[in-house]
């Protein structure tokens, strides 16, 4: 790997920067449904662009800058009064605005084209390679210009929201309680939007209104599958963000050496790399992983399974006591009885054997003293659920089964006495069978 | 913006010889009858192309756009897109590991189609898997997909199968070098959405309106979802390297949205959507080519964004001005019945027999001191109740015609009628009982008087109009707001 601090650490210091300060206002945009807006704010501001052009006849940054924030500002604005005098959908209405703005700005930069030397590639995909390249000095130290205005985007982003946080956090869950409580949610809504223009366009010149995107959105949006708490949210949305950039040049650096090529581009890098941290959020999360789910749907379906095998094996020997035939059971008919697949029943039984509750002879499975007790638990518990919903719930003794057999599975020792008390001790279920005591 | 253009740009130009026109002059130059004819009559082979290519984009656009617009997707477009990007790398890649023509158009297709629809697939999972909206969904899939687009576009300029030149600007678009054969895929593409759309028109409509109805009608809402995602994928990959991406986005939202102001009917919007998104189209295209400087794809934007501020505006259905025009009726329709009511209670105070009080004049001070009127306002009330014949106007003293009186002691009836039943049935106290009545009464309809007379057990011949519950108040210091 080459790598040069002089050059590469500023990149890095420049991304970082940009992702944080997109990341910090990103969580409200995400919280507000506005996500799409910072990609709307990033288009729409080639018409800025081009009336600077024409007003200040330069190309210095002020005048541009300022021109992109105030028509990034007319976006948010644009956006809100076709939504709301229209009556228009907000993806509608921001698609509309954000489109005409830059078809706008196309024409205008169009009819001056040998005078501005914009282009629609360094509007979408930036030059971050590029940063360490123009610098300016400060207090004696010689920094690139980007970062510089990029690390006070992101001091002006944190204040604000380390500031306005209590507002910031009720306009976004409850803004008519928030504008009941002295605060105007509108007014908090247009200085976020302010600021989200400001951070758009401050960071489209150096790293492309793309990575913009993806870091106002993908960092808070992982942040939320891993947390319920927004202070926490906002902490490792940032985190996240800035692990994702300086890993994102460090894979533009280094993937492509695996297929045989040189580096690639730095940006596209970061927003990838954004991408896979959010796509192992979604599958991973603590609680909402689609993995996680899976596996805990799994294990509570094995566990259900087992139950039902230690109970019905219980069933038979209580009807064998009484027939005299000997109490056993092979594969074949449990997957026929329990409507189980096979594969399902062998991991169950081996789970089952495993515990020591299941034994095999030669007549076929067999409880063992463990796997009595356990099954007599369980057969308790669903008689005395029955006995409990005809008695205490009205229900008519032909359609309880069902909902017993729900519920056995999650009665515990203390619930079952519970229901003891509250159906005086019964020593016999609805249907007339024998309600086993709860130690034998 | 325009008039500002103009004014700036002569200031720019360099100066002029005497007899020649600079290089650096850059006016718009208002095209000659010749030009004009040229345009209009399609004598120019790749106007024609153009035109035919992007009209019939937009409609197919436009159909399709107001599928997801009501489906509160609209920047669905937009997401594919972007997301189409890694797609076109990588076919390119592909492409050229075996062999073949990298730039081939249907290798790009095809991978743009894959990755567009591995986008919408993304958006899916996170809109149904978690608890996060379908807006972050489509940001997250657009600006991850595409930052993936451009690390491999980086990697492509590196390959030695070269002629990678040009590959970016497949989603830039080249609509005014459209060629025969872009038109023909462009055609072919939208004619399959456009019948794809019309053969599922009651299974969309349902989906977009109330899914859990389609659901529980046994209709495969999933299926459906997907589908409606195939033709947004079909049109917005089709079009993206024909017209460019924000054209595409513009196209899919624009129409649609306008369509929507006109009638709240569902074939209506699809088909004013597909209209006005050829239309725009065709007007676009046509003004680019008559003015030579102006980009033919923004020009196309821009006049759709024209007819979508004039549908806001003039809609039939859901425009702002019938909206306003609407509210000023209803306003003017309660003022009078306000009046009118003010006037029988006016009278009813007087004491004189009933049909003396027909008759009786009240001046119009009297009337001003009654409610929270302003004299103008009065006086042009009064002037639309006498045009309606229900009074009369002399001296500075009105008298209600007999017309007039009916209506009066009719408005006055329901009035009360509504009182006495907030009364007994939603226990509004009768001191705040009459502003509650005055919100609703406007809008009773007859057989709702009817059931509120059988309700409070009153005769209608016994006795035509209730007495008030509460006192008729004189002084202006106590008196009821108006309507709100």
């Amino acid at each position: 790997m080459n790598w040069n601090w002089q050059l590469d650490g500023w990149i890095v210091a420049a991304g970082m920067l940009c992702a944080v300060a997109s990341a910090l206002l990103g969580n409200f945009l995400v919280l507000r449904r506005l996500s799409m807006l910072g990609d709307a704010v990033s288009h729409a501001i080639l018409p800025g662009l081009a009336v600077a052009f024409f007003i200040s006849n330069s190309r210095s940054s002020l005048p541009m800058f300022l021109g992109a924030v105030i028509v990034g500002i007319l976006t948010a604005l644009f956006t809100e009064w076709i939504r709301g005098v229209g009556k228009v959908d907000e993806g509608a209405s921001m698609g509309v605005v954000f489109t005409s703005l830059f078809a706008l700005g196309l024409v205008m930069i169009v009819q001056a084209a040998d005078r501005v030397d914009l282009d629609a590639g360094c509007v979408l995909y930036g030059a971050i390679e590029a940063t360490p390249l123009d610098r300016i000095s400060i207090l004696g130290l010689d920094v690139p210009r980007a970062a510089a205005v990029l690390f006070g985007v992101m001091i002006v982003n944190l204040l604000f929201v380390v500031i306005f946080f209590k507002e910031l956090k009720l306009s976004s869950f409850d803004p008519s309680l928030a504008t009941s409580m002295g605060f105007s949610a509108t007014v908090m809504h247009y200085a976020l939007m302010v600021l989200v223009a400001v951070t758009a366009v401050a960071s489209f010149e150096s790293v492309g209104n793309i990575l913009v995107v993806a870091m106002f959105i993908v960092p808070p949006a992982t942040a939320n599958l891993l947390t319920d708490r927004l202070g926490r949210m906002i902490v490792l949305s940032s985190i996240i963000a800035a692990v994702g950039a300086a890993s994102g040049h460090v894979a533009a650096v280094v993937v492509p050496t695996w297929f045989g090529f040189r580096s690639t581009t730095t940006a596209g890098m970061m927003a990838v790399m954004v991408g896979v941290f959010f796509i192992i959020a979604l599958l991973f999360a603590p609680r909402q992983g689609l993995i996680i789910r899976w596996i805990r749907n799994r294990a509570l379906s094995l566990q259900i399974l087992c139950d039902d095998i230690v109970a019905y094996l219980y069933r038979q020997q209580e009807r064998s006591e009484s027939t005299d035939t000997v109490p056993a059971a092979n594969e074949r008919e449990l997957a026929d009885e329990l409507f189980a697949k096979r594969w399902q029943l062998r991991m169950a039984l081996l789970t089952l054997w495993r515990r020591n509750e299941l034994t095999l002879d030669e007549n076929g499975y067999q409880l063992t003293d463990n796997g009595r007790q356990h099954a007599r638990e369980l057969v308790r518990s669903h008689r005395l659920w029955e006995q409990y919903l005809v008695s205490e719930a009205s229900l008519d003794a032909t359609r309880i089964h069902d909902k017993a057999e729900r519920l056995e599975h999650f009665t515990d020792r203390q619930l079952r006495d519970q229901l003891c008390d509250a159906t005086e001790s019964p020593s016999r279920d609805p249907h007339g069978s024998e309600i086993p005591s709860e130690q034998e | 913006m325009l008039l500002l253009l103009l004014t700036c740009i002569p200031a720019l130009a360099a100066p002029t010889q005497a007899s020649a026109q600079s290089i650096t002059d850059r006016r718009i130059e208002w095209p000659s009858g010749e030009q004009w004819r040229r345009v209009v009559l399609l004598e120019d082979y790749n106007t024609r192309v153009v035109i035919f290519g992007v009209a019939v984009l937009g409609v197919a656009a436009g159909l399709v756009g107001s599928f997801t617009l009501l489906r509160k997707r609209a920047l669905l477009g937009d997401a594919l897109s972007h997301a189409s990007l890694p797609g076109i790398a990588a076919a390119f890649m592909f492409a050229g590991v075996m062999g073949m023509d990298g730039k081939s158009l249907p290798i790009l297709l095809f991978g743009a189609t894959v990755s567009g629809l591995l986008g919408v697939g993304l958006v899916l999972v996170i809109q149904r898997q978690t608890r996060l909206k379908e807006d972050a969904g489509l940001g997250i899939a657009l600006s991850v997909f595409f930052g993936a687009g451009m690390a491999l576009l980086g990697v492509v300029q590196q390959m030695d199968t070269g002629h990678a030149a040009g590959l970016e600007s497949f989603i830039y678009g080249k609509t005014a070098s459209m060629n025969a054969n872009d038109a023909r895929l462009i055609a072919a593409a939208s004619c399959v959405a456009i019948l794809g759309c019309l053969l599922l028109f009651k299974e969309f409509k349902l989906l977009c309106f109330d899914e859990n109805f389609a659901g529980s009608r046994g209709m495969p809402v999933l299926l459906l979802d997907l589908t409606l995602m195939a033709l947004v994928v079909l049109v917005t990959i089709v079009g993206l390297q024909a017209v460019g991406l924000i054209l595409m986005v513009a196209l899919m939202v624009i129409p649609a949205a306008a369509g929507r102001f006109w009638s709240e009917r569902m074939w209506t919007v699809a088909g004013l959507a597909a209209l006005l998104g050829g239309i725009g189209g065709i007007i676009g295209a046509a003004s680019s080519a008559l003015f030579p400087r102006l980009p033919s794809g923004a020009m196309i934007v821009l006049t759709c964004t024209a007819l979508f501020l004039f549908s806001m505006m003039f809609g039939t259905a859901r425009g702002v001005l019938v909206r306003l025009l609407r509210r000023r009726r209803l306003n003017r329709r309660v003022r009078k019945q306000h009046l009118l009511r003010g006037l029988y209670e006016l009278l009813e105070s007087k004491p004189a027999n009933k049909q003396a009080k027909r008759n009786m004049a009240v001046p119009i001070e009297e009337l001003l001191s009654i409610r929270s009127w302003s004299s103008t306002q009065l006086r042009r009330t009064i002037a639309q109740a006498e045009s309606d014949q229900y009074l009369v106007q002399r001296d500075g003293t009105v008298r209600l015609t007999q017309a007039g009186y009916a209506e009066a002691a009719r408005l006055t009836r329901q009035h009360r009628l509504w009182e006495l039943y907030l009364i007994s049935y939603a226990e509004v106290a009768p001191g705040r009982v009459d502003r509650d009545a005055d919100d609703i009464e406007h809008v009773l309809e007859p057989e709702l008087v009817d059931e509120l007379e059988a309700l409070l057990d009153q005769e209608p011949l016994r006795i035509p109009v209730p007495a008030s519950p509460h006192g008729v108040i004189h002084e202006a210091s106590d008196s009821q707001g108006q309507h709100p």
